[in-house]
């Protein structure tokens, strides 16, 4: 009745992800670039990109698919963790940035050091970032602490359905426009780039690339696991009864405003470590990260694979993510009908996604037999039935 | 019982809830007003009342989900019932059925039941529950009680209408509630189905207090309980079925314009 533990199917598609991710495609990379199976570093960080949109997009569907809220401001969460680790990575970036100071190369454009004196022209919230360990705890608590206040009015207050949707959208725009301005101390409309290592590490080296596709594999893969575990606890049981019939879970004596804010805070931090490794492996964060179309693109993932399902806005993210490179380098006027038609047809004819088609074909196909067998029936019986 | 005494005064200490002076208006309309409503423990009582009689904004009151502007609702002895929310409310021992069947229809007939059961509330508590052989049980219990025995691992979803609303009536005994109101639990059944409830609700009646509103009074009167009438948000009368149905306001109130043809 309850699958708690992995089915044989998931058991062997994780191997076999665990495989190609952690061997396969690494190795195809280490292959020297005369080889005719060599995988160039700017496609395995393509490929980086595509799996942190996944983790993403995993986040909408804990909250939409699985709890029934529709949020659209997961990229905020998402760029929040990729400010984190980017401040980090400008602080390392030293004296080879372009005007050889200690200071990153937008400060000094902005005559920061006018502005913030005592410290030499750095804001006084980046000092501990030079620190790494402050930076991964910033992309946890960061995300966490603004989605618990921002959760916690939201749904004290009973806000709920398109009203939610709107509210988290204008959340987004709000903070968006907060991070375009050049006071704000993140960058402005720049953002924060030109990283040069992590940890000590080359950013430009193929091997530190490799390491950190295969990080934002394990996390993908982490990201699956915690997933799959929290939805088929009694708390996603709980969850999904929300999504379905909100008032009855709330008349049978449960505080629902807690869990669904305990799931937009593991949202938005599943979100934020996402986007911490999408920033060393594309070299950039800016404001337009967090602008309102990036989150309604991830809606799109997460229908088109499947939302309420795992797998799909894997599938979805990385599908839709790959047409996209692949259309808007080919016929890039023509991508966001592209996408908008994708949408469409995606909801009208598949409202289950990617994952829900075979499922569909099933049913089409006893349609079908049940159909040609009713019509084949009354030839068959009308002999017995006339004595 | 002493012959002393015929007619025992309503002593508060044995009601289960106590409605007094109690008053709501929505936008200048006045839902509820002055309404006072007395019911004893174990009682099985029916509300009936023509639309708008604010039935439903008494449930709400009561449950939490609408405070009154004044008046006083108290659950047992000495709870204030509006200083609390559903969820509290709820926890105290009272249950809600709803008019449109609720059940979770993603979910099987089992995993509804097992939601309703008492305990596992906070999300802390959620994460790590696991099904107990106490709760199987129980849950066993439930299902063959309301005759979905062979149903426990169907979505509930696919349940025909008179068996959903069965299931929510489960889901609200799974909650062992002290006292359960049950919002037009025959709405849309058959006759059966609604005669297989009638059954159940009388089945339940004095281990649990139960408030029915109904508008079938083929139902009411299959059910047989005492019988209070709302009209324009307070009691117009109480009293058995048959004492209802000859009240000449209540008559006057459902048939008005056949009253006046028939005085005219």
């Amino acid at each position: 009745m309850m699958k708690k533990t992995l089915s044989k199917a998931e058991l062997i598609g994780l191997a076999v992800a665990g495989v190609l991710v952690f061997l396969v495609l690494p190795l195809l990379n280490a292959l020297p670039e005369s080889h005719p199976l060599h995988l160039t570093t700017f496609t395995l960080s393509l490929l980086g990109k595509y799996l942190c949109y996944a983790v993403l997009a995993l986040s909408v569907d804990l909250l939409w698919g699985y709890t029934g809220l529709l949020s659209l401001g997961q990229c905020l969460f998402f760029s929040l963790g990729g400010y984190a680790l980017g401040m980090y990575l400008m602080l390392k970036i030293g004296t080879r940035g372009q005007y050889h100071t200690n200071l990153p190369d937008f400060m000094v454009f902005l005559e920061f050091p006018k502005r913030f004196p005592t410290t030499g022209g750095l804001p006084p919230h980046w000092i501990p970032f030079q620190h790494f360990w402050f930076a991964a705890a910033a992309i946890i608590w960061v995300p966490a602490v603004v989605a618990a206040i921002f959760g916690f009015l939201a749904f004290r207050s009973r806000i709920k359905g398109v009203y939610f949707s709107i509210l988290t959208q204008a959340l987004t725009y709000a903070a968006c426009l907060m991070f375009f301005r050049n006071d704000f101390t993140f960058g402005g409309n720049n953002g924060l780039t030109d990283f040069k290592e992590i940890l000590g590490f080359d950013l430009n080296a193929a091997s530190t690339r490799r390491g950190l596709f295969m990080a934002t594999a394990a996390l993908l893969i982490i990201t699956y696991l915690v997933c799959r575990w929290l939805t088929s606890s009694r708390f996603g049981k709980i969850q999904r009864a929300i999504r379905d019939s909100e008032n009855r879970v709330l008349f049978s004596g449960y505080a629902t405003a807690n869990f669904k804010l305990f799931v937009f805070v593991v949202a938005a931090i599943i979100a934020s470590i996402g986007g911490a490794l999408f920033v060393p492996q594309v070299g950039i964060i800016n404001p337009s990260e967090m602008a309102t179309d990036k989150s309604l693109e991830a809606v799109v993932w997460v229908a088109v694979g499947g939302r309420g399902t795992l797998i799909g806005p894997i599938l979805g993210a990385i599908g839709v993510n790959w047409l996209k490179s692949y259309a808007t380098h080919t016929v890039p006027e023509y991508w966001l009908f592209i996408l908008g038609a994708l949408f469409i047809v995606m909801t009208l004819f598949f409202p289950k996604g990617i994952v829900g088609i075979p499922s569909q074909v099933r049913a089409l196909k006893a349609r079908w037999n049940r159909q040609s067998v009713s019509v084949a029936a009354p030839a068959a019986l009308s002999p017995e039935e006339k004595p | 019982m002493s012959t002393a005494a015929p007619i025992p005064a309503p002593s508060h200490k044995e009601f289960i809830l106590t409605l007094e002076g109690v008053n709501k208006a929505f936008d200048g309309f006045k839902a509820i007003s002055n309404l006072n409503f007395y019911m004893d423990k174990g009682e099985l009582r029916t509300i009936i009342g023509p639309n708008g009689a604010g039935k439903s904004t008494m449930m709400d009151i009561i449950t939490g989900r609408t405070r009154p502007d004044t008046g006083r609702v108290e659950f047992g002895k000495d709870t204030d019932l509006t200083r609390l929310n559903e969820y509290q409310i709820n926890r105290l021992g009272i249950g809600r059925k709803f008019q449109t069947p609720s059940v979770y229809t993603d979910h099987t007939v089992f995993e509804n039941i097992l939601l309703s059961l008492p305990g596992t509330r906070s999300v802390w508590e959620a994460l790590f529950s696991r099904v107990t052989p106490r709760q199987r049980e129980r849950i066993d219990e439930i299902l063959t009680l309301i005759r979905l025995a062979d149903k426990g691992s169907s979505k509930a979803g696919v349940l025909a209408h008179g068996q959903k609303q069965w299931l929510e009536i489960g889901m609200l005994l799974a909650q062992d509630p002290k006292l359960l109101l049950v919002d037009e639990p025959a709405a849309g059944m058959t006759d059966e189905e609604t005669a297989r409830t009638g059954e159940l609700l009388l089945g339940l009646a004095g281990h649990h207090s139960i408030i029915v509103i109904e508008h079938d009074m083929v139902f009411v009167r299959q059910i047989a309980s005492k019988v209070t009438v709302l009209h324009q948000g307070t009691v117009l009368c109480e009293g058995t079925v048959d004492q209802v149905q000859n009240n000449d306001r209540v008559i006057e109130v459902y048939l008005g314009r056949k009253h006046e043809k028939k005085t005219t």
